[in-house]
């Protein structure tokens, strides 16, 4: 099918190929090249210095130091001692950021999607001359539909400063996958009931804790740094790791306790275990009389949920629920159940999240020692600026009185508001995308793919050419965060800290960085009020003398830990608080929850099961890894090629599967991998599920090394359960079959590239 | 070396951080993580070994070196001279743990401890980025070091015990 925003696969016109066109790669003076005000020969000094940064490839953000060799040349990244993120050790990607900058692959130049021969192409623009093409177009959308039906999809540093723009401009449309993909409901759930979210980096008292509880969390697989690292100090401790998952994860490995619980049944055996706390009187009487509200309404909800009940739907014994019980008795309140990161399974995930904020609060875990600690951190002042307008609308009225708890805007509904429909007046006509990949981030690709070919502007901002900037209108060449300064690190954790990231090089080619990307749009945009700084440094120096550091002081130290101003790391020791809930109390019983017209303590409900031949599909992380963004890296390309489809030794038997056998897999609703994956025959995956590391299949071939290298589970993921709480995108309830051959296809109208690369090593 | 298997989650860090360090070529490593599943589902075993050359006291690889390239360095660590290697590929044939493989440069090329870096008193590189410090470095000649008490205090193995070679890797076990 023709479209007309055809995926472009291949085809890019360089400079030479269109000098008609004109105006191509025009000179530009070194203070634009680099993009920021140091010049070349500032560059030159860079020899053998060690430049601080905070690591950008993934969302916990390590401080780091950068050295440089004699040439000024970037040669390693090396944890930042004082960072308690990382405290001087990152993980194997924060290692290979050298491969993130270095690969060839990088966008280098602006580019604009035009029209040759009847064939759609990228050409080579100057920034002045894709500017210019933005803003025509955003103006004419804010003329003729208002400037609310802009969008900003972003996932990274560089986005607050698009945000910015976005928000000057006169739009609120702004979503990161990160909530309703991935951690909105444990937001949900927890504001419900302690009137807090939990934020990042999780302030989960791992390192001093004696009973850990993770349900599907799999550290050790998920590298978020500090967490990997005090639950080290838990092994160490020999303390007691307690792993809820169908497959035998690592951190399942490392657990006193492995509950290999049938797929999508998690919530009833939390219920279990709420049910044996309270009728075994192993709560804590004292915490839940002066800080809990509805514990009374709570016992009655939870009477029949015994572990017998719970025995027959999650297939873990009586005993073994019962024994774990004892054992976070044992160690409350130094006990977590962590409430994981990832959390959109089933579509009943806040209450999920729920039932897990419970339990820690009838074992007092909440603001105790070994428990959940107070984070704290420090705001930057926001350099002075006029006040945004505001917008009349946003994504939400495609939503009619639905998902008000919220907290955060909804992706996949910003997604869902760019589909036309006759029932609304206003869809959003344009995105602006910035380091996140939609196509691999949003499930249901066919619904990503009818709301981008309705928009009249898509931009994309990216270090690299994802499926995303197959479908752009324009693409701009963000640089890596080890050629650029951003915001400063702020973030919360048990001292506050302040991080900084410098250039350590100049942006390679003619990428640019995002905070010089907003500037420069919007002042196109006639917004050039809202950027009153000449360049960031002199933003960053004046946020950080405001709380009395410099731009020079952290350019040299790269952290600077400060005091807390709030003295108590473990708050609810006795002492009174008042909670920022309905109630002022914890909310066993959530009113707000109640008076959205939801169930006010969480129910369990059973989900689909897969088909005979069918398995349920579930997915997660390599530690060598950040979902799509990395498999391009050279050095982590070389750690982890492809993923492989996890397959229990009694299923690969029924199928004559053999190990490392290529097959294509196929969903529910028909619709086949773009390409072919190898089987791993192991005991650590359930008979009834498969397993896949997300972030695979590349179907860009500008992705030299990642193209073709396994299958994508985003594609295979067409059921999404949606969560009524919060809109939060479920995506566990897709199964999936077996090919030995490549089939026929139904969605062969979705990506066309199903052949391997040539001479790879499929 | 000292390597915890209770805390090595396989991550591969000291992977990368021993490629960045050493300018290993991308495509070649010398270090790696082998994973042992042991067990059917649900009672199952997993041990996580990130292993390199084992600097063995009675070297097969140094014995098989018909030029002295392969030879002990300081404090018994085993090098690779490259300009004395004539690439014959001897000694990789003689490991019995499979730790050397022949650099694009044509040379036989392995873990050497960081050397460079021990010697300015730092840990090797994969010792020093690893995430849950599972490794530890040190002098076993020392009883009072650091590595010496772990490897006391704790229930240890070593690889391919049977080929005599006399390695000095000890994967801690529990």
């Amino acid at each position: 099918m023709k479209t007309r925003r055809e995926f472009i696969k291949v085809s890019t016109i360089g400079a030479g190929g269109l000098a008609a066109a004109g105006g191509l790669l025009t000179a530009l003076p070194i203070k634009d090249i680099f993009g920021q005000s140091e010049t070349v020969e500032n560059l030159k000094s860079n020899a053998n210095k060690q430049l601080p940064t905070y690591c950008e490839i993934c969302f916990w953000q390590c401080a780091a130091w950068v050295n440089t060799d004699e040439d000024g040349e970037i040669k390693s990244i090396i944890g930042n001692n004082d960072d308690p993120h990382c405290n001087g050790r990152l993980c194997p990607r924060g290692t290979a950021g050298v491969g993130m900058y270095k690969d060839e692959d990088r966008l280098k130049n602006p580019k604009l999607r035009t029209t040759v021969n009847g064939k759609q192409v990228f050409k080579d623009v100057s920034w002045d001359e894709a500017f210019d093409f933005i803003a025509e177009k955003m103006n004419k959308i804010k003329e003729e539909h208002g400037p609310e039906c802009t969008a900003l999809f972003t996932h990274g540093s560089g986005g607050k400063f698009l945000g910015h723009m976005l928000k000057a401009f006169g739009s609120s449309n702004i979503a990161a996958p990160s909530y309703a993909q991935c951690r909105g409901p444990r937001e949900v759930g927890f504001i419900a009931t302690y009137g807090a979210g939990i934020g990042s980096p999780e302030p989960t008292d791992i390192r001093d804790s004696r009973c850990l509880v993770l349900i599907g969390s799999h550290i050790g697989e998920n590298m978020h740094n500090g967490q990997v690292q005090e639950m080290s100090d838990m092994i160490r401790n020999d303390a007691t790791i307690i792993t809820v998952d169908p497959r035998f994860s690592t951190a399942a490995s490392k657990s006193k306790f492995w509950l290999p619980i049938k797929p999508a049944t998690d919530l009833a055996l939390l219920l279990a275990w709420i049910h044996e706390i309270i009728y075994n009187d192993y709560y804590d009487k004292a915490y839940i009389e002066k800080y809990a509200y509805g514990f009374e309404e709570l016992k009655a909800h939870v009477k029949n949920f015994t572990p017998e009940w719970a025995y027959g739907i999650t297939t873990i014994e009586p005993k073994v629920i019962r024994e774990t019980a004892r054992e976070m008795r044992n160690s409350a309140p130094s006990v977590i159940i962590h409430p994981g990161r990832h959390v959109t399974w089933y579509g009943d995930d806040t209450q999920r999240l729920r039932a897990v904020a419970i339990l820690n609060a009838l074992l007092g875990s909440w603001g105790r020692r070994g428990g959940f600690y107070n984070p704290e951190g420090l705001s930057l002042l926001k350099y002075p600026s006029p006040k945004y307008p505001k917008p009349k609308k946003d994504w939400r009225d495609a939503f009619p009185g639905k998902f008000k708890l919220a907290d955060l805007a909804l992706a996949s509904g910003m997604c869902d508001a760019s589909v036309p429909s006759l029932s609304r007046d206003c869809s959003i006509k344009a995105w602006i995308v910035n380091g996140t990949n939609l196509i691999e981030t949003l499930p249901n690709q066919a619904n990503t793919l009818k709301a981008i070919e309705a928009l009249d502007l898509l931009v994309v901002i990216d270090t690299m050419p994802m499926e995303i900037t197959g479908y752009a209108d324009i693409i701009l060449p963000e640089c890596t965060y080890l050629e650029r300064y951003d915001t400063v690190r702020t973030s919360a954790h048990r001292i506050p800290t302040l991080a900084l990231r410098m250039p350590a090089h100049k942006p390679l080619y003619d990428s640019k960085p995002d905070w010089w990307i907003a500037k420069e749009l919007g002042t196109r945009l006639g917004l050039e009020e809202y950027f009153g700084y000449e360049n960031i440094e002199e933003m960053l120096d004046w946020q950080l003398k405001e709380v009395g550091s410099s731009l020079e002081e952290m350019q040299k130290i790269g952290v600077k830990k400060l005091d807390r101003e709030y003295p108590d790391l473990y708050f609810l020791n006795g002492e009174d608080y008042e909670f920022n809930t309905n109630t002022g109390k914890i909310e066993l019983y959530s009113t707000a929850l109640e008076a959205e017209g939801f169930d006010p303590m969480p129910k369990y409900t059973a989900h689909p099961e897969p088909d005979p031949r069918f398995y349920r599909l579930n997915y997660g992380r390599a530690p060598m890894h950040t979902f799509s963004r990395t498999t391009n890296n050279p050095q982590l390309f070389d750690l982890m090629e492809e993923n492989m489809v996890w397959v229990n030794p009694k299923v690969a038997k029924e199928w004559y599967l053999k190990n490392g056998q290529e097959v294509w897999l196929e969903n529910q609703d028909g619709i086949v991998s773009d390409f072919s994956i190898k089987v791993r025959i192991t005991e650590r995956i359930r008979f009834d599920s498969v397993y896949m590391v997300h972030g695979f299949g590349h179907t860009r071939k500008q992705l030299s090394r990642a193209y073709g290298r396994g299958a994508s589970d985003t594609q295979l993921i067409t059921n999404v359960m949606l969560d009524p709480v919060m809109g939060g995108t479920g995506m566990r309830g897709n199964f999936v079959t077996f090919h030995t051959e490549e089939p026929e296809r139904l969605n062969k109208n979705i990506k066309t590239d199903s052949t391997k690369v040539e001479g790879g090593k499929a | 070396m000292a390597i915890d298997t209770n805390l090595c989650v396989g991550c591969s860090d000291c992977v990368v951080a021993c490629q960045v360090e050493n300018n290993v070529p991308v495509g070649y490593a010398r270090d790696w993580v082998v994973e042992v599943v042991e067990g059917t589902y649900p009672n199952l075993a997993i041990e996580l070994r990130s292993e390199r050359c084992n600097h063995c006291d009675n070297s097969p690889c140094v014995r098989a070196c018909p030029t002295g390239a392969s030879h002990y360095a300081e404090g018994g660590i085993v090098l690779v001279t490259p300009d004395e290697c004539i690439g014959c590929a001897a000694c990789i044939e003689s490991c019995p743990y499979d730790a050397r493989f022949t650099h694009p440069d044509g040379y036989a090329d392995k873990c050497t401890f960081c050397i460079h870096r021990v010697q300015n008193g730092q840990d090797p590189a994969c010792v020093a980025v690893c995430p849950t410090t599972c490794m530890t470095f040190g002098d076993m000649d020392d009883p009072n070091s650091e590595i010496s008490k772990i490897v006391r205090s704790r229930k240890s193995k070593v690889l391919a015990a049977e080929a005599g070679t006399g390695p000095n890797i000890y994967y801690l076990t529990k």
